[in-house]
């Protein structure tokens, strides 16, 4: 078996623009996340009702996987596709709209459906239920992009035989300010681009 | 009954995101939860007693009656008008 990793693509969402392996995909200038957001789903047919439901974090971290796994074929089955993400903000944007709506005592109505957003691990699970991914995964939160702990984590995950394949980067939302780098790490050499600790540092830096 | 049922048709999709929807696509006698209706999940079941208590003060103190009070579009806007009588 071929024990080298490679990176088979990526996806950034950052400044309402899109890129697929630094190719531009989709730009909707002068607009706030939400309107953005809503523009990419209808511009790419994402057609998942559930999307709307989700909160700011899981709608970015979807639309980025959406994007990036359309362009893989995974060869591998869902039970050996791990996704390890890593943020800032952990759900701090839900958090704070929750308790916006819990303050007030006299007018008490917590809502079931921002409160199911408030863990930061639910954009993981959005991306696992839509593509039946049950592999390893796990959210790792930091103050800035650390490519470091992303790859030492990815790679423990392949060298324990955990997964076959690895959705992982950076998917950060809070207050309208919101960044996304998603990496598909895989066996496969066809893109021939070296799974490394640097190559993923250069290619998030590499956004201008 | 028909200003009821639309006003409700307005404040679910509004309280429940549903983005690709509008009131001229719901049919009030549909099911709400389910095959063949708006395919409504548990979450969005909870969303709708937060919406009873909230623009209708009306709580539901017996949550078996759930399924009947919110089968349908037709079936909330009865048992609203029911309990608000009352």
């Amino acid at each position: 078996m071929n024990n080298r990793l490679y990176i088979s693509g990526h996806c950034r969402i950052k400044d309402n623009r899109v890129e697929l392996n630094g190719e531009p995909v989709f730009t909707q200038k002068d607009s706030n996340f939400s309107e953005f957001i809503k523009a990419l789903y209808r511009d790419q047919q994402f057609q998942y009702s559930k999307f709307f439901k989700m909160d700011n974090l899981s709608k970015l971290g979807f639309a980025a996987s959406e994007i990036l796994l359309r362009s893989i074929h995974i060869n591998v089955k869902g039970s050996e596709v791990g996704v390890v993400l890593a943020n800032a903000n952990s759900s701090l944007d839900t958090d704070v709209r929750y308790q916006e709506s819990i303050k007030d005592k006299t007018n008490y109505f917590p809502s079931p459906s921002v409160f199911v957003y408030t863990l930061p691990n639910i954009v993981i699970g959005e991306i696992c239920i839509k593509h039946k991914f049950t592999g390893e995964n796990a959210l790792l939160i930091s103050e800035t992009f650390e490519a470091d702990q992303l790859f030492d984590h990815t790679m423990s995950l392949f060298k324990d035989g955990k997964v076959g394949s690895c959705l992982i980067g950076w998917v950060d939302y809070y207050l309208d300010d919101y960044d996304a780098a998603l990496f598909f790490i895989t066996r496969d050499n066809d893109k021939k681009t070296n799974f490394e600790s640097e190559k993923i540092k250069s290619i998030y830096q590499n956004w201008s | 009954m028909e200003e009821l049922i639309n006003k409700l048709k307005a404040e679910i999709i509004e309280v429940l995101n549903l983005e690709d929807i509008s009131p001229g696509d719901i049919d009030a006698e549909s099911p709400l939860f389910g095959e063949g209706g708006l395919g409504l999940d548990s979450i969005d079941a909870l969303e709708l007693i937060v919406l009873l208590e909230k623009n209708y003060e009306i709580k539901i103190e017996n949550p078996q009656d759930g399924k009947t009070i919110f089968f349908s579009i037709k079936s909330m806007a009865e048992y609203i008008t029911e309990h608000q009588a009352a």
